[in-house]
């Protein structure tokens, strides 16, 4: 069997990946994507746990279903807003949407 | 009811008619002078029913009308007031009553009660006369009623109040607050008139005067009290035991024993309240108030109170030689010095002001030769005829002013002697009055009350070997009978020198009556003072008054063996002294004509100038010099002013170092601007880009975690 850490080194690339692309992309579509991959990672994990463990616990893809509800949820939310800032401001640019500064 | 009692009762009335007319009735003159008049009668009711009842108890001397309280908690004992009438206390009743009463009946008729109000006059200022329109048409000044008249009655009723009790006292507690009572309507009535400059300091010149006079006999009655214990007169008097240790016992002070240093002391208030020399220059001043009433009560009166205090401490006075030489000093020289004085003085009430000087000094001389009985017989016949004499000049007065009135010259001195003149026609009662006082005042023999008292201490210092009192109090009788008849001679002989003294005016009935009852006295009082041995007189009538007043004492004194010598000696003085005043000045009609104006009798030996350079510029100098300029303005400003400045100074060192620079400046200030600082360079890190924000947060978790995981974990 493929051994535990393997696992969690692709959890650990793919959460990476998804941490460098909401910081580094500049679209705000490309941001909410790599928040989904970083929830994908933390979901890897959990299975990965669970299958690594205790498997008569149902708790580690109970959680990876709630993790997909809320980012379901999110990305519903996420993309609406995406949609409301550039109805307004004709961009979807992170950086052009800077109200908030000083 | 019982003697005791009324006793308790006699200074009463007059202090409750005081209360109601200050409060109640100052509006109603006539209401007014109904209460005063009628409490003064009540207590002169009251004391002659006692008088009368002291007569008829045999050896009252012994057995007196005793009665006491308790009244102030001493530790374990009480402090007792009560009332005591023994023979001296009742003869003295006898004239306060009289006199007092007459007092206020001629009060009435003095403050013209029943004439109009005055065109201007003022409260404070004497009545200046009303303008008045008769029947036909013609307009005539008469005098004007008195505007303060009810409070001149209030006054009086608080007199009468204080002179009472201090008659009826046991004790010396009592005595004193009579005294000062006394002292405190001497004032208010000298300064009566409190409108004219020269009564207000005249009312204060009287209150200061005697005040010196009133700490001293303080602190004798104090000095008393804490060697006895008591202050109750018959308490001390008839224990032997502590009579002879009080004797006995020396003191530090002028190798006086207790019993001298105490009576010195209470001799020392005498010498204030009844104007002995040095302390006399109050009393002719005190001639500001009211002329005639107020001059009376200062004279005949209130005066007498320091001689009857005297008499009441006879028995411990008698205890120290030294101390009586003293006494007898100062009464034979105020006696000399106040007669020279008289002879000078133009004003009519002056005259009688010195001579009841002199006269007082007649009996503290008396008192200090040992001659109890004479003072007393002195005393009591000096009040009679002195209170005559008073009500009489004010009677002149008030006539010279009807004439003053009359020509409306304003600028005559109705109290000058020189103005008036052959007023005997004017004021038929007046003048026989008044001449019956003056002849009582210059001993006129045998039928004047005068000459027996006078002649009775002239004989005692005669029997008792004191010839320089003798002598000196001889020069004095003379000088006495010349300015009285220098004075009589002045005002009633010869013919008027003025136009006011033609227009003179006999005064009312209530003026007069008093004049003819207290002339009554002038006379007969002499009467029951009569020696035994006297030539055909004597033994006619029992010699009463010795008798009596004689029996206060313990041992009553003997008296004096008949001699020629001080009969002569007083007959000669009065008779000379009368006739050279009659045929030295029957015939002067201005002040130049007068030999005797010499300036250092008629500036009264310059004791005022002497006082005013010793005593009053002094206090003024120190009051201005030195404490107001040294030591206010100087020392006591100076060192406040220093307090300030440091205080200013270092104020500003906290205001300029503390508060400024470190509270604003630092705390507060720094405060404020370290924050401000900080938010303006803290301010550019909010970008509002999200990315970076969310980069610098994972920047610090990786920074913290590492933190976390290097100090959880590797350690």
């Amino acid at each position: 069997m493929i051994p535990l850490s393997w696992y969690l080194v692709l959890s650990a690339l793919l959460f990476s990946i998804g941490l460098f692309g909401v910081l580094a992309r500049r679209n705000a579509v490309a941001i909410l994507l790599g928040i989904e991959l970083m929830l994908n990672a933390v979901n890897i994990n959990l299975a990965s746990f669970w299958r690594y463990g205790n498997t008569a616990q149902m708790g580690g893809q109970v959680f990876a279903i709630i993790v997909f509800a809320v980012a379901a949820a999110e990305v519903a939310v996420g993309l609406a807003l995406i949609i409301s800032v550039y109805r307004r401001r004709k961009t979807v640019l992170a950086e052009e949407i800077d109200l908030m500064k000083w | 009811m019982a003697t005791e009692t009324l006793i308790w009762l006699i200074p009463l009335p007059p202090v409750l008619a005081f209360f109601l007319i200050v409060l109640f009735t100052n509006k109603n003159k006539a209401l007014s002078h109904m209460l005063g008049v009628g409490a003064a009668g009540l207590s002169w009711l009251a004391s002659m029913v006692v008088f009368v009842r002291a007569l008829s108890v045999k050896h009252l001397g012994e057995h007196p009308f005793h009665a006491s309280i308790n009244w102030l908690p001493t530790g374990e004992t009480w402090f007792k007031i009560g009332v005591l009438i023994d023979p001296l206390g009742a003869a003295v009743l006898f004239f306060v009553a009289w006199t007092i009463f007459m007092i206020f009946l001629y009060s009435v008729g003095y403050h013209n009660f029943g004439q109009p109000k005055g065109d201007h006059d003022r409260p404070g200022l004497p009545p200046h006369g009303a303008t008045v329109t008769d029947a036909h048409g013609h307009k005539h000044t008469v005098p004007s009623v008195e505007p303060m008249y009810s409070r001149f009655f209030a006054f009086l009723g608080l007199f009468a109040f204080g002179m009472y009790t201090l008659v009826v006292s046991d004790n010396l507690l009592t005595l004193f607050v009579g005294w000062e009572i006394m002292g405190l309507c001497s004032y208010l009535l000298i300064g009566f008139w409190y409108g004219k400059p020269s009564a207000r300091n005249a009312a204060i010149k009287a209150f200061m005067t005697t005040r010196i006079g009133d700490v001293f006999m303080l602190l004798g009655i104090a000095f008393l009290y804490s060697v006895t214990g008591t202050l109750s007169f018959r308490e001390i008097f008839t224990n032997e035991e502590l009579m002879h240790a009080l004797g006995t016992t020396a003191t530090p002070v002028l190798g006086l024993s207790v019993a001298g240093l105490i009576s010195l002391l209470l001799f020392i208030g005498t010498i204030g309240k009844s104007a002995q020399w040095p302390l006399h220059v109050w009393l002719p001043d005190a001639m500001e108030g009211p002329t005639p009433v107020s001059a009376m009560i200062h004279a005949a009166t209130m005066v007498s109170a320091g001689v009857y205090a005297v008499l009441r401490m006879f028995p411990l006075l008698s205890l120290d030689p030294a101390t009586m030489s003293i006494v007898a000093f100062i009464g034979a020289f105020t006696a000399l010095f106040a007669a020279t004085i008289a002879v000078a003085q133009n004003d009519i009430k002056r005259v009688l002001a010195y001579s009841t000087i002199s006269q007082l000094g007649f009996m503290i001389a008396a008192l200090g030769i040992g001659a109890y009985v004479a003072a007393a017989f002195h005393l009591i016949t000096h009040a009679f005829f002195k209170a005559l004499l008073f009500l009489g000049s004010g009677s002149v007065i008030h006539g010279m002013e009807h004439g003053v009135l009359h020509t409306g010259n304003h600028h005559v001195d109705p109290q000058d002697m020189f103005n008036m003149g052959g007023l005997r026609k004017k004021m038929p009662i007046t003048f026989w009055t008044f001449l019956i006082g003056g002849f009582a005042l210059s001993g006129f023999p045998v039928i004047t009350a005068g000459f027996w008292s006078k002649d009775e201490i002239l004989a005692d210092a005669w029997a008792h070997h004191h010839y320089a009192v003798f002598i000196t109090l001889a020069v004095a009788a003379f000088l006495t009978a010349f300015y009285t008849m220098r004075q009589i001679t002045l005002t009633f002989l010869g013919e008027p020198r003025t136009e006011e003294a033609k227009h003179a005016q006999e005064t009312p009935w209530t003026m007069t009556a008093p004049l003819v009852v207290l002339a009554f006295f002038a006379v007969t009082y002499g009467w029951v003072g009569i020696p035994e041995h006297f030539p055909v007189l004597g033994g006619l009538v029992p010699n009463w008054f010795h008798d009596f007043v004689g029996h206060t004492l313990e041992h009553p004194p003997k008296a004096p063996e008949f001699n020629w010598v001080p009969l002569l000696t007083s007959l000669g003085v009065a008779l000379g002294g009368l006739f050279f005043g009659w045929l030295a000045y029957r015939n002067v009609k201005a002040p130049a004509e007068d030999k005797l104006q010499i300036s250092v009798l008629k500036n009264k030996w310059y004791f005022d100038e002497a006082y005013d350079f010793l005593f009053v510029k002094p206090a003024y100098w120190i009051a201005e010099t030195f404490v107001y300029k040294w030591m206010d303005k100087g020392v006591l400003d100076g060192i406040l002013h220093f307090i300030a400045y440091i205080t200013g100074v270092i104020g500003a060192a906290i205001r300029h170092y503390i508060d400024l620079l470190v509270i604003n400046e630092t705390i507060g200030d720094g405060t404020a601007n370290t924050v401000k600082w900080m938010g303006f360079n803290l301010r550019p890190i909010q970008t509002g880009r999200i990315q970076q924000y969310m980069l610098a947060s994972f920047v610090v978790l990786i920074v913290v975690g590492a933190v976390l995981y290097y100090f959880l974990v590797m350690a």
